[in-house]
């Protein structure tokens, strides 16, 4: 069960986002649930680096009694978060959403020449693409 | 492994915390001669490595023991800062423990409220209906689990990947705060924990916990 996915970019905004299965509307717009939650992971990552025990440390996911919130970044500061069920184990989830990056953002984002990362992508081949992803990764599962 | 233990009350405040095996991470060096090939800081209290790499020794280490004796603070054992000691070739050989500067009290209670925080948001941003709060974090490092009380306490233990069974540990906490601290005359109700008896219970309940995850993990190698 994937519910829906995120993706930032270094500053803040967010390219892409992507919904699946969402049964709860959120209280609030478009913009702000995004602010709130690109908020909520820079306040977790924080969290994460002063609590550890060891001396540096990346968080990499939580769950609660619902759902399971996996984030992947990459040294560039880009954020892949995808909300999913309880039964994605966070290797599964840590190497989809490696393979998201390599096979779908890298080629149809980074290499494509007129997209701009200020901005939520636009690109109708990469929306394409990114769905098409998803769906396959929900019907291995099922 | 068990690192740490922290219980919030109701409006988010650290009431308790506790440190078990710490310094889990730490790493000795001892030099015969000046110069060391790392270039240290006296940053914010502690002195940390700013720059350089021998071993697992990297920037982000803070020095804990000089010459053996622990260190907290940028001074050493005899009252001479050790940013000194380092640079004079006469404290030389020198031996420097390295870890990961203990979380001062002040920092421990700002991260508590923050997670009070973060664990009302994973609630707040959720795609499904009727999800608690943040149950269980995971990084590279650490696991952290949280369980929540109905009258909205919050007990959240640290531990590393390989401890099991956290939950019932959590349940055996609770247990632990309603026996030594609820049911104690003295004790007002969310305010910070002062009931030596519950330190001791949870101690010996950490201790038991441990010899068992070491017993079993010796049993399997």
């Amino acid at each position: 069960m994937i519910y829906n996915l995120y993706i930032f970019n270094p500053m803040g905004q967010c390219l892409y986002y992507g919904e699946w299965e969402r049964s709860k509307a959120a209280a609030m717009s478009r913009d702000e649930e995004f602010k709130l939650v690109y908020g909520m992971l820079y306040s977790l990552k924080s969290f994460v680096s002063r609590i550890t025990p060891a001396i540096s440390d990346n968080f990499q996911c939580y769950e609660t009694n619902k759902y399971k919130l996996s984030m992947y970044e990459t040294p560039s500061g880009v954020k892949f978060v995808i909300n999913t069920g309880l039964d994605w184990s966070s290797q599964a989830i840590s190497e989809m959403l490696q393979s998201l990056y390599k096979e779908v953002y890298v080629e149809f984002v980074v290499r494509n020449p007129l997209v701009s990362l200020d901005s939520a992508i636009e690109s109708e081949l990469f929306k394409n693409k990114i769905e098409h992803f998803i769906n396959t990764r929900i019907k291995e599962v099922s | 492994m068990i690192y740490s233990v922290y219980i919030i009350n109701k409006a988010g405040g650290l009431i308790y915390d506790e440190d078990f095996s710490l310094n889990k991470y730490t790493e000795e060096h001892t030099w015969q001669e000046h110069p060391i090939p790392l270039v240290f800081t006296a940053d914010t209290g502690r002195v940390l490595v700013k720059f350089g790499e021998i071993g697992a020794i990297k920037p982000g280490y803070s020095v804990i023991a000089v010459n053996k004796q622990p260190v907290s603070g940028t001074m050493g054992p005899v009252d001479i800062p050790i940013i000194d000691m380092i640079n004079d070739p006469k404290s030389y050989p020198l031996t420097l423990t390295f870890g990961k500067g203990k979380v001062g009290a002040n920092e421990k209670l700002m991260l508590a409220s923050m997670f009070h925080s973060l664990f009302a948001i994973a609630s707040k941003i959720s795609p499904v209906d009727e999800s608690s709060g943040i149950k269980q974090i995971q990084t590279e490092e650490f696991v952290l689990n949280c369980f929540q009380t109905i009258t909205g306490v919050k007990f959240f233990v640290i531990v590393d990947h390989k401890q099991t069974a956290t939950e019932p540990l959590l349940y055996r906490i609770y247990e632990l705060y309603t026996d030594f601290v609820l049911k104690n005359p003295f004790y007002l109700i969310d305010m910070p924990i002062r009931c030596e008896l519950f330190d001791q219970n949870l101690k010996k309940v950490i201790e038991q916990i441990e010899r068992a995850s070491a017993y079993s993990s010796a049993t399997l190698t």
